[in-house]
């Protein structure tokens, strides 16, 4: 499947190691570029099938490259709602998961911002024990708590809501260890001179740790966007009305092979419209979102 | 180094950490003290009453012929999703470790399945392999194999696993090419002056190095393949066919919201929880001080 065009020219500009053969890098071209096509193909498929009509998809094989259904598909999609999830359409589902995205990327941000700042620049009785008790949700996944969880939800009325699909999951003990972590190398003498120079707590905090965060914050932020974009069995347990659905789990709902309805056309809309806001996250902040994996994983 | 208690104030750190923790107590250590309350709990048939059993809803999952085949479920899917994963990953980075050319490139177009949530990454690979649309399971039709994921149990682990796998494959290219470009160059060019081909070099010292950096990964990537793979396990094959694909994870759910048979699910939740903090552990432990070049 290596497509000779796209293998460097025989000059060649890999810089050849000692030990290395010519013929080994146009391997290694090979073997990459068969890994880009096997990665990329399911994602590339389902942007095909997207562009065909009912009928094309219903009798496979498909064709391989791109029908002309697309502007038709796209808008019944998008402005004419999706008779298997009650007429819903994919506009309220992508507000639902950039509502619920954004909620948890910033609001885990936020809380873990100021815990950690709590813990590393100030000494109270009880610090250790609530950095132990944040640390120690890392254990808790919400697989493991499932159903008391949902009780709790059910207790509170955040079933259906959109508090209800963000704030249970922004307690985050690795984003709190991440700041804490960065707190930590901040010298102390840049502390005292924000003291001596009359900064109180609130304008250090503003005028110093958040522009000092930047970086960091960015980096979380792909991260934990990526992170709540792609919850699936928390929003299954407290959406039930198709309005509130995350358009992960209104995918989910479209799709039967029970029965001959599905259409499978709005489907594969509906899929890349799901998959493309984290992508396009991932490949344009590449930098930080590579950055905030290394980060997030120490 | 620690900052000097540059802030002495008595209030404001409670009401900083307060947010965090009210969280925390509400939606983790409260549910989590029911799970562990519950476990010991077994209510009639109506939820009317429950009586207090100590351990005995444990002794009963444990002996349930279908939790232990959860259990083998997850084995299975675990090692083949971590080692296809990890290995499908290796080699793509130590290629991307050869080139200079397109380096970023390559790494850009490899990276995106991992914003691909976990269940649509299983709805795009049933949508290719499932038997009655699927163009690729036209294919292996076509060429003579009996293709049907949704009655063939070892077919639907197949199927469940390459999606799985797929998915992960972004997160550890990531990390291994980090890993090898920690590498010293120095070290591979004296080994291929003495004579060592390019097998032997990886084999002998690419490898070994890397060490620290798979074992990371397999504690990952095995944590995700128990834990992050319930979109794809419900979004695919619902556990079925029979229960071939049944996770524990997909059983704590389905015996708790299908079958809302609690006492069991509870138990299972607490087992699980146990799984966790094991491996929590050894995240911790072991991948901090880095494993022993031998």
């Amino acid at each position: 499947m290596a497509e000779p065009s796209m293998l460097p020219p025989a000059s060649g500009h890999d810089k050849l190691m000692i030990g290395q053969s010519a013929a080994g890098i146009y391997l290694a071209h090979a073997v990459l570029i068969l890994g880009v096509v096997i990665v990329a193909f399911p994602i590339y498929y389902t942007f095909v099938a997207s562009t065909h009509t009912l009928q094309t998809i219903l009798r496979p094989p498909l064709p391989l490259v791109p029908g002309s259904e697309a502007v038709a598909n796209y808008s019944e999609a998008l402005f004419g709602g999706i008779g298997r999830i009650g007429g819903v359409g994919v506009g309220t589902l992508l507000f639902n998961s950039t509502v619920t995205a954004l909620g948890i990327a910033l609001g885990k941000i936020v809380i873990s911002i100021l815990s950690a700042y709590a813990i590393v620049f100030y000494r109270f009785p009880l610090r250790m024990t609530f950095f132990w008790l944040i640390f120690i949700t890392l254990m808790l996944p919400v697989e493991v708590r499932i159903l008391p969880t949902y009780k709790v939800m059910v207790d509170l009325g955040l079933i259906d809501t959109y508090a209800g699909l963000i704030v249970p999951l922004i307690a985050s003990a690795t984003a709190t260890l991440l700041f804490r972590q960065f707190f930590l190398t901040i010298p102390g003498e840049l502390v005292e001179a924000a003291r001596v120079d009359g900064a109180g707590p609130w304008k250090f905090f503003k005028d110093i740790l958040l522009p000092l965060s930047r970086t960091n914050i960015a980096a979380l932020f792909v991260i934990l966007f990526i992170y709540g974009w792609t919850q699936y069995l928390w929003p299954l347990l407290v959406t039930n009305r198709n309005d509130m659905n995350t358009i992960v789990i209104a995918l989910r709902k479209m799709i039967s092979f029970a029965d001959a309805d599905t259409e499978w056309h709005l489907v594969m809309v509906t899929a890349i419209l799901a998959i493309l806001p984290p992508i396009l996250v991932v490949v344009l902040m590449q930098r930080w979102f590579v950055r905030g994996l290394i980060e997030t994983e120490k | 180094m620690t900052p000097r208690v540059v802030f002495p104030n008595k209030i404001l750190p409670y009401l900083l950490v307060a947010p965090q923790l009210a969280i925390t107590a509400i939606f983790f250590y409260w549910p989590a003290s029911q799970a562990l309350y519950q476990s010991m709990l077994r209510e009639d048939p109506f939820g009317l009453k429950s009586s207090f059993v100590w351990f005995a809803n444990f002794r009963k999952v444990l002996a349930d012929p279908n939790y232990l085949n959860s259990l083998k479920v997850t084995a299975i899917f675990s090692v083949s999703t971590a080692a296809v994963a990890m290995s499908v990953a290796l080699l793509l980075a130590v290629m991307a470790d050869k080139v200079v050319r397109s380096r970023g490139l390559y790494r850009t177009l490899l990276i995106w399945p991992y914003a691909v949530a976990p269940a649509i990454a299983g709805m795009l690979w049933l949508f290719l392999f499932n038997p009655s649309i699927g163009s690729l399971a036209y294919l292996l039709r076509a060429a003579g194999i009996a293709w049907d994921p949704l009655l063939n149990g070892t077919q639907a682990m197949v199927l469940v696993v390459a999606a799985a796998a797929w998915k992960q494959i972004s997160y550890n290219f990531l990390f291994f090419v980090a890993g090898l470009q920690a590498i010293p160059k120095t070290l591979i060019e004296a080994a291929a002056i003495d004579g060592a081909g390019e097998t032997k070099r990886f084999w002998t010292i690419v490898f070994p190095l890397l060490a620290p950096t798979t074992f990371f990964l397999l504690v990952v990537n095995t944590v995700y393949a128990f834990f992050d793979t319930f979109g794809i396990i419900h979004a695919v094959t619902g556990g079925g066919p029979g229960k071939a694909t049944e996770t524990l994870v997909y059983k704590v759910y389905n015996d708790g919201f299908v079958n809302l048979i609690l006492g069991d699910s509870a138990a299972q939740s607490v087992i699980l929880m146990v799984i966790v903090i094991a491996l929590t552990a050894v995240q911790f432990r072991y991948v901090e001080r880095k494993v022993h070049y031998g």
